[in-house]
């Protein structure tokens, strides 16, 4: 065995490693904005999707000239670690998924009351009600369904218990969009007949997804002809493959639980290091360039006044929120409970 | 038989190649041996850091919430959900993994090495990424199926690579001793020849075990509930962790009965040669030309059929390989790159690629660095002291291993809140966090290496005068270079994967491969996340292709 050769070539590996590594350290100093302007650097934590923020980002950084870090991760995976990290939290601005993480978060005290100019922007229904966050983008519950299947397409989801739709329904269980509509349909409708209609589409041989995803896919394929979910992924679906998309929408009316408007919402954190960059930050997501941006690009609602709709949305009067208050999303344990109850987790 | 060698007679138990019989009762000099015991138990005592946190928020409801939260009989559905998907999935690698190892390294085929790199390429592919294509192509296979198939087809090499490595090594000169003693073929393989195999097979085992076990990935994709993804929806969709915690003990609870049954199935006995000098290396078995030599002679003789006769066998025997490759390589390279030729959503940001794919590199070879450096002292005490400290210290580096990487990284985030703020987010806490779970792999390669260098010659070290450390660097660290510098490339392999633990303890602003695949599968942008898929999977291909020729080359 030569040993020395391969010592030599260790080195010439190591080298370059060690290099990288110095590289990658001296960048992420002078990225974590502890060496730069402290004035002018904030950082998000994201519960919404890279591919959508990202681009928002950068012209959040053209037009407010922040510097800006944001780390990705899912919304209440992202809640339970600003919770975790309390008063020395990295984060100054949160952009939660759902109304449910940023009750959480309110809940906990770590929200910094908003100024009402900000709040102002937004309709009371989708804001906190002491003004710890504001919505930035709605997201309607529908029903999406097979037409060469389906008929007559129920106005509630209290409905699709009837043996009709024995096995022909999807829900995605784990989903937070799915959990946060449960939790809506227990403040609406009280928690025994939320448990009730859980336990009744168990027995009615409701088809379980992992996300919101796989059940259009399943949708399309045939296994079945409903699928709960959200409003946006639809549209999506039209924008990447038309030609493949026979499913379609119907809005449930009269304010039933399964056409909830839940929220993509935003707040500062109580111990921001750059509370005043923060607020910068989310007055641009209520500007009409970035509300424009979420209604074009993915297809949600825009929450600030006068913002046009994204193509092909129907009219924000044709959504009728139930009457609820978002804030109360957060009891989203009790929703969890109930659905393993139901053995549906 | 007509040379007898000297000292050969039976083999004897628990001895490695040229050892003097002395390994057991080395008497380690105190002076190195209480470094070694002290630096080995740090290194375990970091690696159970997490299983405390468990523990702690486990019991932060009080003990009858635990109790509560163990009985129900969701839990026993996910545990036995759980179970039977490993015991498959391990027994599925074991007869793929061995039987493959065998046909390389027993039987001539066309081009034994490419076959044994095929074989191991599959390391290469992340089984979330499997799991996303099969789900794509066959939805059908979802749950049970299709998660043991991919993370078969995903793990194996696990199995392959030892045993093919241990193959290369055995002595081939009982084989001959029990055929001539009138054995048939089939004793031989089964009573000598995988008795050979059976510690390595053993440790290839366990590492697809709890890979299994604590995998979230493709069992999400293939919507089938096993513990682990309870535990993954717990802590990502809940404001609550006991619960998460309480599954997490059951689920450490099962490694620690899996690492006591692996213990079990190394077997006793080690068959290992007493002599001095080289076992002679004879040719692998030409199935074609045993065939032909059964044909009556006027047959063989007529023109182009001994040709034809091994252009078939040759194609029956690498039949398996191609096989395999099929499903685990071509099948996910083909659908991605149908994908990336495909779906609107695919904008390729070449500069973004290049920077991601550096930092994954560079990030991995820092993380491999430092999990060999923790490894070293456990793998020096495992290979060189008998007794229970040793065993305890060998086995507390599974810890991390063996616990979802979720959990790890929850674990690691909160004592860095509370305890040390100023590594939090920081690249040397999430090198850290890889070394810790990918410890294992290290751990036994060095624990192997190391037995297969001869005390003797470090015997000889320190007869010259030289001091305990100048003998380790300069006697045991080179012999035992290749077997720890595969161990090395395991794990940079690995972390190039990973996801969990990355996404959750990365400092801000950095990105690897695995975490831009995540934000692209997570909007269903597939078009887009190929891309990212492919150049993973060919940048995890050179070390895959560097560990498959070091466990061949063994053999010539």
């Amino acid at each position: 065995m030569n040993t020395l050769p391969q010592r030599f070539r260790l080195a010439l590996v190591a080298v370059p490693v060690f290099a990288l590594m110095a590289t990658a350290c001296g960048g992420d100093d002078s990225a974590s904005g502890e060496n730069g302007d402290a004035d002018e650097a904030i950082t998000i934590y994201s519960g919404r999707d890279q591919e959508l923020i990202d681009p928002l980002i950068d012209m959040m950084r053209e037009s407010t000239g922040l510097e800006i870090d944001v780390r990705y991760g899912d919304t209440a995976q992202m809640a339970n670690q600003i919770e975790t990290e309390g008063e020395d939290t990295n984060a100054d601005l949160f952009i939660g998924q759902d109304a449910g993480a940023l009750g959480f978060l309110v809940q906990e005290g770590l929200l910094a009351e908003l100024p009402s100019e900000i709040t102002d922007q937004v309709p009371a229904e989708y804001r906190a009600a002491n003004g710890e966050w504001v919505g930035i983008s709605g997201r309607s519950r529908v029903i999406a369904y097979n037409p060469e299947n389906v008929d007559d397409v129920p106005d509630s989801v209290l409905d699709l218990t009837d043996p009709e739709w024995e096995g022909r329904v999807g829900i995605a269980p784990t989903n937070a969009s799915f959990q946060a509509f449960v939790t809506g349909l227990r403040v609406i409708e009280g928690e025994e007949a939320a448990e009730q209609w859980l336990e009744d589409m168990v027995a009615n041989d409701v088809q379980t997804f992992e996300n919101n995803r796989s059940m259009l896919d399943g949708l399309e394929t045939g296994e079945i002809d409903i699928s709960l979910n959200n409003h946006y992924y639809w549209y999506e679906r039209m924008k990447e493959t038309p030609d493949e998309v026979t499913s379609e929408l119907h809005y449930l009316p009269a304010g039933d639980a399964g056409g909830l408007v839940n929220v993509a919402g935003a707040a500062i954190t109580a111990n921001a290091s750059n509370p005043e960059g923060a607020q910068t930050a989310l007055e641009y997501l209520l500007s009409d360039e970035a509300q424009g941006y979420f209604t074009n690009e993915t297809s949600e609602y825009p929450l600030a006044d006068g913002v046009e709709l994204g193509e092909g949305l129907p009219e924000v009067d044709a959504l009728e929120q139930p009457d609820i208050d978002l804030s109360d999303l957060h009891s989203l344990d009790e929703t969890v409970e109930m659905l393993r109850e139901a053995g549906l987790e | 038989m007509t040379d007898v060698q000297h000292g050969r007679t039976k083999p004897e138990p628990s001895q490695k190649r040229g050892g003097s019989g002395r390994v057991a009762s080395l008497p380690f000099s105190l002076p190195l041996a209480l470094p070694l015991y002290l630096l080995a138990g740090t290194t375990a005592v970091l690696a159970v850091l997490p299983l405390l946190y468990v523990l702690f928020q486990a019991f932060s409801e009080g003990p009858s919430a635990l109790v509560e939260a163990l009985t129900r009989g969701r839990t026993v559905e996910l545990l036995v959900n759980s179970l039977t998907l490993t015991a498959t999935v391990t027994a599925g690698c074991l007869v793929l993994g061995v039987g493959l190892a065998l046909l390389v390294s027993r039987v001539r085929l066309p081009g034994n090495r490419f076959w044994a790199l095929v074989a191991t390429l599959p390391l290469a592919i992340p089984s979330y990424v499997a799991a996303m294509v099969w789900m794509e192509a066959v939805p059908e296979v979802r749950g049970f199926v299709g998660s043991a198939i991919v993370l078969t087809l995903c793990t194996y090499p696990y199995v392959f690579l030892p045993v093919v490595a241990a193959l290369g090594l055995a002595d081939r000169d009982q084989e001959e001793v029990a055929r001539s003693l009138g054995r048939g073929p089939w004793y031989v393989l089964t009573r000598v020849t995988l008795r050979h195999v059976q510690p390595s097979a053993a440790a290839g085992s366990l590492l697809v075990a709890l890979y299994v076990l604590s995998d979230f990935g493709s069992v999400a994709t293939m919507r089938y509930d096993t513990i682990t993804r309870a535990i993954y929806n717990d802590y990502a969709n809940r404001f609550d962790m006991a619960s998460a915690a309480s599954l997490s003990a059951v689920l450490v609870a099962v490694t620690l009965l899996v690492l006591w049954g692996e213990a079990r199935a190394r077997g006793r006995a080690r068959f290992s040669r007493v002599g001095s000098g080289a076992t002679r290396t004879r040719p692998p078995r030409d199935v074609s030309a045993e065939l032909l030599e059964q044909l009556p002679p006027k047959l063989t003789r007529a023109p182009g059929l001994a040709p034809a006769v091994r252009a078939l066998t040759g194609a029956l025997l690498v039949l398996p390989f191609v096989l395999v490759a099929a499903a685990a390589l071509v099948f996910p390279v083909v659908s991605l790159s149908y994908w990336i030729a495909r779906g609107s959503s695919a904008g390729v940001d070449l500069p973004r690629m290049v920077e991601t794919a550096l930092t994954t590199l560079g990030v991995s070879a820092a993380a491999a660095a430092v999990t060999l450096v923790l490894a070293l002292p456990v793998g020096i005490l495992a290979a060189r002291h008998r007794g229970r400290v040793p065993r305890l210290l060998e086995g507390a580096t599974w810890m991390g291993y063996s616990m979802p990487g979720v959990v790890v990284a929850v674990a690691l985030v909160y004592f860095a809140v509370n305890h040390a703020f100023a590594l939090y987010q920081q690249l040397p806490l999430l090198i850290f966090a890889y070394a810790l779970l990918f410890l294992p792999a290290a751990v036994g390669s060095v624990r192997s290496a190391v037995a297969q260098s001869p005390p003797g010659l470090e015997e000889i070290g320190r007869s010259l005068g030289r001091t305990p450390p100048q003998v380790f660097t300069r006697v045991t660290l080179p012999l035992a270079f290749p077997g720890v510098a595969a161990g090395a490339t395991l794990v940079f392999l690995t972390c190039m994967k990973e996801l969990p633990v990355t996404l959750m303890l990365h400092p801000t602003g950095m990105e690897t491969i695995a975490m831009r695949l995540w934000s692209a599968t997570n909007v269903g942008r597939f078009a887009a996340a190929a891309p990212y898929a492919m150049m993973l999977i060919v940048l995890a291909s050179v070390p895959a292709f560097v560990l498959g020729r070091k466990a061949t080359a063994m053999e010539r």
